[in-house]
């Protein structure tokens, strides 16, 4: 379970969080949704403990991180495992000793043991043979999954996924996407996923939010929020969703595709 | 991390401008500090990370050895040429091994070796760090649970610290030859003689001055390329990585020579040490 409260943080006179409320229970998978630069990327380095804020709290199974000393803080993170935007990669190691690097940490394995553990990370995310190449002689959307193997490394209870998707070929998309819901599904992992992409939202999220101006403007279930009447909410899922998805007895919807068929 | 004040202010914002800069730079001196002040209660938790340090210090070892033992080497023989020079109007020539020596040993050893490693291992710490951070893999680093100070300041801070007194033993020597060379090839100084003085004056207390100089401004060029990493801005990009770069070089030589003038006052003066 986790829970973000009245959450406010200020870059310079920039407001990007700004009084945020949100809940995860266990076992979800939360789609965030939202414009470029409201503040996604943020919010999930709030929920990682990466960024301090202004005020306000976050609650990590019963334990607020706001507060916490380094050393419980990393201990709770050890439950969590995230894929930054950008991957993230550590650049002077191999992709293996990046997808081992928890377990090299914190535990007592076997190179052979962890060799085994990254063979079979990034099996799931449909990689092999490039565990001894460098980060930088990966394309884009290998270093995504070499990024999500990583995350995935040390089994984690949470998984705060930024932009899993990105970048990545249609067929990998998919592919990425059953193993998001996979994840959740066997293993009752708690996930956070940032995506632009309708399509891996819908088919992943059990809950969604919509961020604008720091603040969710709706929050619920895939239905609820189909049914939401929010025009930013509805332009949104008009644009990037599925046709077979939306609703189009959904009063905002009706006008924007009122007009949209009015202008073509 | 705040940025400091821009320039561009008419006179009369002149005071308060400078107030604004002068609690930039406090307040990024108490954020060095407490940066330093971390990693040394950090070098003494478990684990060791041996491997790390190792892989540090050759990395010091094979990047700098080479330069340290050139700039030596012509240091000592400009000293050495001055020297004779200088002292030759007196008819004490015959001094300047031990003005060679004890220059080279006491002041220009240890310097010398701060100003190559300032400029090699310290700007790529920096360099290294910021990098880092900018990517994003400072805060993957935490995310794994794994303290970035420990595991990134810590092995950087212990092989400056460890391998500039070790350079300057080269660096050192190198110099006390290059004096040699000069000498008894441009003024056919007696080599033998030569030797002998340097031997009589080679101080044990000298070496020590020598190697607590050297290790203070290994930590000095660790802690300020390390503070020049991680202070910079996620926001900054490639082209901070490049300001924090040229600015932590420069910081460091001023903070080796401001530590040069406060340990020759503290252990020629207050201590005693010859
Ligand atoms: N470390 C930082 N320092 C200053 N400003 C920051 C920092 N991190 C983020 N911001 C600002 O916060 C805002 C939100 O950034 P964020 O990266 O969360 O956007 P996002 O919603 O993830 O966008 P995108 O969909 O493009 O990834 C942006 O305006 C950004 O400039
Ligand atoms: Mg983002």
């Amino acid at each position: 379970m986790i829970s973000v409260k009245d959450v406010r943080k200020k870059f310079g006179d920039n407001q990007v969080l700004n009084g945020l409320d949100l809940e995860i229970p266990r076992g979800e998978t939360l789609i965030i949704m939202g414009r470029s630069g409201c503040g996604k990327s943020v919010l999930l380095k709030v929920i990682a403990g990466l960024i301090e804020v202004d005020t306000g709290e976050v609650w990590i199974d019963g334990t607020e991180i706001t507060t916490l000393k380094k050393k419980p803080l990393n201990q709770i993170r050890r439950k969590i495992g995230m894929l930054f935007q950008s991957a993230a990669l550590f650049d002077s190691m191999s992709v293996a000793e990046n997808i081992a690097f928890m377990l090299d940490q914190h535990t007592d394995l076997s190179e052979q043991d962890m060799r085994k553990i990254v063979d079979e990370k990034l099996k799931l995310v449909d990689l092999d043979g490039v565990q001894d190449l460098r980060p930088a002689h990966l394309s884009g959307g290998m270093k995504k999954r070499v990024g999500l193997a990583r995350a995935l490394a040390f089994n984690p209870e949470i998984i705060l996924y930024d932009e899993p998707t990105t970048g990545l070929d249609p067929v990998t998309c998919t592919e990425i996407n059953e193993l998001i819901r996979d994840l959740n599904q066997q293993l009752q992992v708690t996930s956070i996923v940032v995506t632009h992409d309708m399509h891996s939202a819908f088919s992943v999220g059990t809950l969604m939010v919509m961020l604008h101006e720091g603040k969710q403007i709706a929050y619920g279930t895939p239905e609820e929020i189909i049914n939401e009447d929010h025009p930013i909410l509805q332009q949104f899922i008009l644009f990037g969703a599925p046709d077979q998805i939306l609703n189009i007895n959904n009063p905002t919807l009706k006008e924007f595709t009122g007009r949209s068929t009015n202008g073509a | 991390m705040s940025n400091p004040p821009t320039e561009n202010a008419s006179s009369g914002e002149n005071t308060n401008i400078l107030k604004i800069r002068l609690h930039y730079m406090l307040s990024e001196i108490g954020e060095a500090v407490s940066l330093l002040a971390e990693t040394i209660y950090q070098i003494f938790k478990r684990p060791l990370q041996l491997d790390l340090l190792l892989k540090q210090l050759l990395l010091i070892g094979f990047n700098s050895l080479s330069v340290v033992l050139v700039s030596g080497f012509f240091t000592g023989m400009v000293l050495g040429v001055q020297g004779y020079v200088q002292l030759k109007p007196y008819a004490v020539e015959g001094s300047v091994a031990q003005f060679v020596s004890v220059s080279v040993v006491k002041e220009l050893g240890p310097m010398i070796t701060a100003f190559v490693l300032s400029g090699r291992i310290g700007a790529s710490i920096t360099a290294e760090l910021s990098t880092m951070k900018v990517t994003e893999q400072i805060d993957a680093l935490k995310v794994m649970g794994t303290n970035p100070v420990k595991y990134l300041v810590v092995p950087r801070f212990l092989a400056c610290s460890i391998m500039l007194p070790t350079l300057t033993i080269f660096s050192t020597f190198a110099g006390i030859f290059g004096g040699f060379v000069a000498v008894v090839s441009l003024f056919g100084f007696n080599g033998y003689f030569y030797v002998l003085e340097v031997q009589k004056h080679l101080f044990i207390g000298s070496v020590l001055i020598s190697l607590i100089k050297a290790t203070s401004f290994g930590m000095a060029i660790a802690a300020v390329g390390c503070y020049k990493g991680f202070s910079i801005s996620t926001a900054g990009g490639a082209e901070g990585v490049g300001t924090a770069t040229t600015g932590s070089a420069v910081i460091s030589l001023i903070t080796i020579l401001v530590l040069d003038f406060i340990l020759n006052h503290i252990l020629f003066n207050i201590l005693g040490l010859i």
